[in-house]
């Protein structure tokens, strides 16, 4: 009994102190302003292996992400996320990935954001 | 030496609980300087925590870590929200905005509405739409919208039935809330016990629909999505009147009993007490009638922890009467000197829905449908005697997930059901009882671009139909802008109430036959059929003007089906399909915004339903194979909304149809081959005094076309040609009604 009892808890220590979040909750501002950018940036999260649900909001900017953390990190999918030409609270997409947006996605551009509000 | 590790474990957390946070908001001026912007509203987005930016631009808020979006607003600047991870500084620069108006509306969302995005071909109807038509109940809710046709059923119950891809309605199933609700004993009049207001929008999925609500539905589903004590009006009132004698009112009470408990009481009441027969055939043109239907739901939120829940109770009590002028229920119930009929149904009703999304990983979610229904009907058409009780028990139960990542979406169910019917046919009594388990899973997956692809199937165990397999698939692609090409296919299975389905035929002198071949129903087999479809949408601008066009196909084929015939006109029969049946449906939909506010809609169908009946391969009877459709509606334009005028028109041409045979009928009791085509226009205006209070007024088929003699034999109505059935448009003519809503939050 004892030993089971020991083994049960010797688990959940296990799973408190070593495994990491299999659901982690991230949160980040990536900068976009319309639903193709949403669709690019839910997209780019996404194929970043080990996010499991990406949702990005047009109006607060709010990237939402529940990713495992054995297989990727925040920083990983925010550049995958700028690798699409988005930028990110931390990262800023190269000028080639800005570039090859839609040009109704160009959201560095003043006259884009206005057009979308 | 314990205190001081909790000591230490305590730091991280002292460290952490920042209660304040800074920040400075600037604005940009014309020269491109940034300069601070005092006076300017810094709050926390649904709380009441807030300051201002004092002098030099400023500003200092208490900070909780609950506190997740700051809202920086100036009058003549965008409104910004910012999010706030972490309570540190921030530096925000206001941009001006162009104009100072509050609210400026640049698209208006279509009162109808087709998914670019969906797998399925989903239409929604908007509470907008459902406008339209101002009378009353969830029959007449589809006038305006193409994809469903509205019919009478006989020229005795003043019944609409509706049809989608030329089936009628036990063909499609109908749930309110996702919990089928026309089926069984309301098949024949449920439509008209789910009254207008109480429905918030309705979805109508055209083909083989989702797996996760049951096996029945063949031709469609439609949803009826009611009103909810969160988001309905504080204090509705409607009241409705028509010179056809019908008189209405709806009345929705909300309020909230506590942060997370909501309630609602909805009543409604009609009645008709006015006699008509303006056709001078001796019989009323529609029924008289009286209706209560009381509900009350209760809706339990708690974001925090994932969970809504709603619960319902509603009772309904109707009464007909209808049959000759000079009928008098009390005297001359059953006898054979004046023809009438009653129909007088009770029906109660109790659900629950139950949902949890579980708030740190919201794909992850958990809901449960349990239903109650006990509906009685009685009644009797002239000398034939219907009676129909029915109790049910319905239960779902859906988890949804994914896998790997939410472009997989899986959702799987366990679903059981229990249906009592007890039925008197005339002197000959059918019980039965039907039990059902089920097994649900489905698949959907979304490139998250131009493919979509839902697979579903399910496996039940059913007393009556054995256990089988009842698999479907839709998908959508997208292969440039703006459209969307889909394809479905699936299968469903049902057992045919005959009678309550066809109550018509009571209203006739027909003969009922039960060809028997010793199946479970009646002793008939189930019904089967595969649905197939394929519908392509595209949305363009005409001289900078949004349309869109949309054209599907569908075909339905029955494996078996129990087929209703007609075709002798002393006789109705019933027998297991032998050979072939099917139906095809075409549409092509056009809609096409003209000008701001105004908006024309038109459809053309095109259908070749055939059955093999005893007498040979013919086309079903009283569906007509083309039929044209076109709406036209504008409304003003006012800055507040107030004042705004609404107008609407509805024009309907239905083609030819056919009678079912009367050949071997005396002369005068024949009827041609086919039905003249018939064409109708109803019209409605709404003046909107304010948010508060509109008035609407309106005319049904003004052009005043009616089928000349709908009831055959109406002179002799307990002759052996005496028959209801053979209706093929309006029965009333013109008639005027107007009604008023007052709103109140």
């Amino acid at each position: 009994m004892k030993t089971i009892l020991l083994t049960v808890t010797m688990l959940f220590i296990g799973t408190l102190s070593y495994g990491q979040n299999k659901n982690a909750n991230a949160s980040i501002e990536v900068d976009g302003v319309c639903m193709m950018c949403k669709k690019r940036i839910e997209k780019a999260s996404l194929k970043t292996k080990g996010v499991k649900s990406a949702s990005w909001n047009v109006d607060t900017h709010e990237l939402k992400l529940i990713f495992d953390e054995n297989k990727t990190s925040v920083e990983q999918i925010e550049s995958n996320v700028t690798a699409v030409g988005h930028d990110t609270k931390s990262f800023v997409a190269s000028k080639e990935a800005y570039e090859s947006l839609h040009p109704c996605c160009k959201y560095r551009e003043e006259g884009v954001v206005e057009d979308h509000k | 030496m314990k205190s001081t590790i909790y000591l230490i474990l305590l730091f991280p957390l002292f460290l952490f609980s920042q209660n304040e946070i800074k920040g400075l908001v600037m604005e940009q001026n014309s020269k491109n300087q940034r300069i601070p912007l005092p006076g300017a509203n810094v709050f926390w987005l649904n709380t009441t925590v807030g300051t201002m930016t004092s002098d030099d631009g400023s500003f200092k808020l208490p900070y909780d870590a609950a506190y997740k979006k700051l809202v920086i607003s100036y009058i003549g600047f965008r409104t910004d929200t910012l999010l706030i991870e972490t309570p540190k500084s921030i530096f925000h620069v206001l941009k001006a905005s162009d104009d100072l108006g509050e609210v400026t509306i640049s698209a208006r969302r279509k009162s109808t509405a087709t998914s670019y995005l969906s797998s399925q071909n989903i239409s929604t109807i908007s509470s907008t739409e459902l406008l339209k038509a101002a009378c009353c109940n969830l029959s007449e809710s589809f006038e305006t919208n193409p994809s469903i046709d509205v019919n009478f059923t006989d020229a005795i119950s003043g019944t609409k039935q509706i049809k989608m891809l030329g089936l009628t309605s036990p063909y499609i199933l109908i749930t309110t809330e996702n919990i089928p609700s026309i089926r069984g004993a309301s098949q024949a009049y449920g439509l008209s016990f789910i009254p207008g207001t109480w429905v918030e929008s309705i979805q109508i999925t055209k083909g083989a629909g989702s797996v996760v609500n049951g096996f029945e539905s063949i031709a469609g589903q439609i949803n009826a999505e009611l009103v909810k004590p969160t988001t309905d009006n504080r204090v509705f009132v409607n009241a409705y009147g028509s010179l056809n004698g019908r008189t209405e009112l709806n009345t929705h009470f909300n309020t909230q009993v506590s942060d997370k408990w909501n309630t609602g009481l909805y009543l409604h009441a009609n009645n008709r007490s006015q006699k008509f027969d303006r056709n001078n055939d001796s019989f009323l043109d529609m029924p008289l009638a009286k209706q209560i239907n009381i509900m009350n739901r209760w809706q339990y939120t708690n974001l925090q922890k994932g969970l809504i829940s709603f619960l319902n109770v509603r009772y309904l009590k109707d009464e007909k009467q209808a049959g000759q002028l000079s009928f008098n229920p009390k005297s001359d119930r059953l006898s054979n000197s004046v023809w009438g009929s009653e129909i007088n149904t009770r029906r109660f009703e109790v659900s629950g829905k139950f949902g949890y999304v579980n708030p740190d990983i919201p794909y992850r979610s958990l809901g449960l449908q349990i239903a109650y229904s006990d509906h009685e009907q009685a009644s009797y058409f002239g000398l034939n005697e219907y009676d129909i009780r029915h109790k049910s028990v319905y239960s779902n139960l859906v988890y949804n997930t994914i896998i790997s990542d939410s472009r997989h979406k899986v959702k799987t169910g366990l679903n059981a059901t229990y249906d009592r019917y007890n039925e008197l046919v005339n002197s000959q009594v059918y019980d039965r009882n039907e039990r059902s388990v089920g097994g649900v899973f489905e698949y959907s997956f979304d490139n998250l671009d131009a493919l979509n692809l839902t697979a579903g199937i399910r496996v039940d165990h059913h007393n009556l139909l054995g256990t089988f397999l009842t698999p479907r698939v839709h998908a959508r692609y997208t292969p440039w802008e703006k459209s969307a090409f889909r394809v479905s296919f699936g299968r469903g299975k049902r057992a045919a109430n005959i009678f309550t389905e066809n109550q018509k035929l009571f209203a006739t002198s027909r003969q009922i036959n039960v060809q028997s071949s010793g199946g479970a129903i009646y002793g008939l087999d189930p019904e089967i059929a595969w649905n197939y479809g394929v519908s392509f949408l595209q949305g363009f601008n005409v001289f900078g003007r949004k349309a869109d066009l949309t054209l599907d196909f569908y075909r339905t084929d029955f494996e078996n089906q129990v087929v209703v015939d007609y075709e002798n006109p002393y006789e109705v029969n019933f027998y297991n399909l032998q050979g072939s049946s099917y139906a095809n449906s075409f549409q092509a939909e056009f809609s096409l915004n003209l000008m701001t506010y105004l908006n024309f809609k038109t459809a053309y169908k095109f259908y070749d339903v055939k059955t093999q009946y005893d007498s040979g391969k013919l086309k079903k009877p009283l569906t007509s194979q083309h039929r044209y459709f076109a709406n036209l509606s504008y409304e003003s334009y006012s800055e507040k909304g107030e004042g705004v005028w609404k107008f609407d028109a509805t024009f309907n041409w239905l083609g030819k149809q056919r009678f079912s045979s009367t050949e071997i009928s005396p002369q005068a009791y024949q009827l041609p081959t086919y039905s003249p085509s018939i064409s109708t226009l109803n019209l409605q205006v709404t003046k909107v005094f304010s948010e508060a209070f509109e008035i609407y007024l309106g005319a049904e088929n003004i052009t005043n076309v009616t089928q000349k003699s709908p009831i055959l034999s109406s002179e002799n109505p307990f002759g052996s040609n005496f028959d209801t059935t053979f209706v093929y448009g309006p029965i009333f003519g013109s008639t005027f009604y107007t009604g008023l809503r007052f709103k109140l939050n």
